[in-house]
């Protein structure tokens, strides 16, 4: 009765079989084959057209080809045409290095009581050093200068403009015709005007912390000119993005600036925001970027694309790990002296102290909604605990955050033992640390430059400063693979907890119950069977027919 | 009992048989599978296992609606319900009776092949562990795409395990079952060929016969 419908049931079924397989087959063929993953496919698209183009050509403007006195004469010539640009620069942080904006709130940004464990502070931009990366001709006292980042001519504008302004106050024709020729050659420069280029950004990005890949980890000078296994994006033999490519504009305001605030509020692609920034993986790529059938496509929600695909950070650089400035102020014969270390920077610096260096590093990992949390000079602190500076926002729970990758660095800086604060020493300049290796007196005129108390008795605490790894985008065959972090023991993510991980976690009460559950079948079966064994005999003719 | 003679009888349709070997199969590759992925050892790999994983759970989510689909047309699921009539006498004959060389109280048959013990077990099994199982498994794979956020992935995870563990100890106690028949491979062969080993004389009783079936 049944039988004769099974054949076509079976039909049925194995024809199902085969179609799942076949298409699993067919699935897993694409894998190696040539078809791109939709995301890549999508950024391609995004980014065909390379060319950009201008209706203006900057060699040609009468304005630019005046003899300038000065650098705000330059200024008021880009003004001429572009007259809305001060002012909008006014309002960004690269001009007020506020978070807020507003020269009220200090409470953010490196003029106002953020500290950090590299330099510390700019004490309220009176540490004149500092100055060397604000897009002023002198600070936020006088006019913007536009060349900084729209210069595309690497020009000591500050000391030419010195020199021509020596020059002007002598008499004699000979200094006059040098100080001519010292003209001609700043407006060959400033007729030479671009969008910013790898060298306007990096002369201050590249170099933050005071030298070549001390701040970042992920950003040093090897962008000047990376390969693409450097950086997928930039790799100069290959996309050659420029910074603005990502961090795109608008009314000078650049995207990309992680504070108390995100980068972005929401990762949108262009196809949901043409005008969005194009600052996150997704406005190019998706949300959805790896093949269809890929259960990587199931980690976006809660991984950042940066924690697979830059493996490791510094890779051709050195960058700087720790900082302990409470070895500075040895002397060597009452001078300032350092010592070189194997990756050819300094180990020790009298003005400094002892610092480390490392390459290819592994990134630590935190859950980030894109904010950081900070403590500033005027927030309490723990000192019999390490103190972070700077600190990742965010957990599993939230939606919003991912596991991001991280740069800590690890410091030991000056506290007030008594308003249990983070310090700011003055540094540079006559009176300042660098000159004087006097604690006391930096520690004094620092804490007066920003307006706050200092009890007069310090001592050093170790501290944390968390940069989120972003740029160094290796190629994909370099991205994690899945045991780097489903990892019972030592995978990357081992220290951070609060959610469930397949392969690094279990319920010892559920796996210990499963294995008793299982061994105890086992056993049962054994001793069942061995008793079978030895009672073989008994109505031995019933068991074997 | 000199007298009873054994004979074979057809028991296991084609169907059946294809059926209970592929899922035999599934079985202990998801386990094998699942094992590595849960990072108790490392065999292919956590990626092609996960994959093999996955690809395989849903497959089986699939193939087990054709099976419903013909345990319920073809009223085999009748065979499934579950009875205590005897099964206190299965327990007993298991427990003592086989070391007496005493004969089974309840020999398979054509249209009744579960014991009291096996319809409790398979009912368990195909009703309870296996479908807990594939939702476990669903929720699992699915975790990310309901947002995730209605319940951590712990517990779902917890349960998949748990169940695991459960089907790794039902394939061990069924497989050792499996040589308690005429022979160590009987009822293994009857699972290969369809036809099963029974005595003559083994009468089928009513109860255990599917009385509405056409």
């Amino acid at each position: 009765m049944t039988k004769e419908r099974i054949p076509g049931l079976l039909t049925v079924m194995l024809a199902v079989f085969l179609l799942v397989g076949s298409s699993w087959i067919a699935l897993a063929a694409t894998d190696s084959g040539e078809d791109e993953a939709p995301g890549r496919k999508m950024a391609k698209q995004a980014v065909k057209r390379e060319q950009r183009w201008i209706t203006t050509d900057h060699t040609k403007h009468e304005v630019l080809q005046k003899p300038f006195m000065s650098g705000e004469q330059v200024t008021q010539a880009c003004l001429s045409c572009h007259s809305e640009a001060s002012a909008q620069f006014h309002k960004t942080i690269h001009w007020t290095w506020l978070a807020s904006g507003d020269k009220k709130d200090m409470k953010y940004g490196k003029a106002g009581y953020s500290v950090n464990n590299f330099c510390i502070s700019a004490n309220a931009m009176e540490d004149k050093s500092c100055l060397k990366c604000h897009a002023g001709w002198n600070g936020v006292d006088e006019d913007v200068n536009c060349l900084k980042c729209h210069g595309m001519e690497k020009f000591n504008y500050k000391e030419a403009f010195t020199d021509i302004q020596a020059f002007s106050q002598d008499e004699d024709p000979e200094s006059k015709e040098i100080m001519q020729e010292i003209q001609a050659e700043v407006t060959t420069a400033v007729s030479k005007i671009g969008l910013p280029g790898r060298n306007n950004c990096g002369e201050c990005h590249f170099k933050g912390g005071g030298g070549d890949g001390v701040k970042h980890g992920d950003l040093d000078t090897s962008l000047m000119k990376p390969n693409k296994m450097l950086d997928v994006h930039m790799g100069t033999d290959g996309k050659n993005f420029t910074c603005t490519r990502c961090h795109t504009t608008t009314n000078h305001n650049i995207a990309g600036r992680v504070y108390t605030n995100p980068a972005v509020e929401s990762s949108k692609s262009l196809l949901e925001d043409d005008l969005a920034p194009k600052i996150t993986c997704v406005s190019c790529h998706s949300d959805a970027p790896h093949k269809n059938d890929s259960k990587m496509n199931d980690h976006t929600d809660k991984v950042s694309c940066q924690a697979c695909h830059i493996p490791e950070y510094a890779r051709v650089n050195p960058t700087k790990m720790t900082w302990d400035w409470s070895k500075a102020g040895d002397l060597k014969e009452g001078k300032p002296y350092h010592i070189k270390g194997d990756l050819g920077k300094d180990i020790y610096k009298s003005i400094k102290g002892d610092m480390t260096w490392e390459k290819n590093v592994v990134p630590e990992y935190f859950w980030s909604n894109g904010t950081q949390t900070s403590t500033t000079a005027e927030d309490i602190i723990d000192p019999s605990t390490v103190v972070k500076v700077s600190q990742p926002v965010g957990e599993a729970k939230d939606p919003d955050s991912r596991i991001f990758p991280f740069k800590i660095h690890r410091g030991k800086q000056p506290y007030d033992k008594v308003n249990k604060t983070l310090l700011a020493p003055l540094l540079s300049g006559e009176k300042g640390y660098w000159t004087t290796f006097n604690w006391d007196e930096a520690l004094t005129l620092g804490s007066k430059a920003l307006g706050l108390p200092f009890s007069g008795e310090f001592d050093f605490v170790k501290t944390t400063y968390a940069f989120p790894i972003t740029h160094m985008v290796a190629p994909k065959n370099k991205a994690l693979s899945c045991t780097q972090c489903h990892d019972r023991d030592d995978g990357r993510l081992a220290t951070l907890t609060g959610f469930y991980m397949p392969g690094r976690d279990k319920s010892a009460a559920v796996d210990s119950l499963g294995w008793l559950i299982v061994l105890g079948s086992l056993g049962g079966v054994g001793l069942h069977g061995l008793g079978r064994f030895f009672t073989r005999k008994n109505g031995r003719r019933d068991n074997h027919g | 009992m000199d007298d009873k003679k054994i004979i074979k009888i057809y028991l296991y349709t084609r169907f059946e048989r294809f059926w209970h070997w592929l899922q035999a199969f599934m079985i202990m590759a998801l386990i094998i599978t699942g094992l590595e992925i849960h990072g108790t050892f490392s065999l292919l790999g956590f990626k092609r296992a996960a994959n093999v994983h996955n690809f395989i759970g849903l497959s089986w989510l699939v193939l087990f609606a054709f099976f419903v689909f013909w345990l319920f047309t073809t009223g085999e699921w009748k065979q499934y319900i579950p009875t205590t009539k005897k099964l206190f006498s299965v327990v007993m004959y298991y427990s003592f009776g086989i070391f007496q060389g005493k004969p089974h109280p309840v020999e398979k048959a054509p249209g009744a092949k579960h014991n009291p013990l096996q319809r409790l077990t398979y009912l368990g099994l195909s009703a309870l562990l296996l479908p807990v199982q594939m939702f476990s498994g669903v929720l699992y794979y699915t975790w990310n795409s309901w947002a995730g956020f209605m319940i951590p992935l712990a517990p779902v995870a917890w349960i998949h395990t748990l169940m695991a563990f459960m089907l790794v100890s039902f394939l061990l106690v069924h497989v050792y079952m499996t040589t308690t028949g005429h022979s160590l491979f009987s009822h293994i062969s009857g699972m290969i060929t369809g036809w099963e080993e029974i005595y003559e004389t083994t009468t089928v009783e009513e109860w255990e016969l599917p009385a509405k079936r056409k």
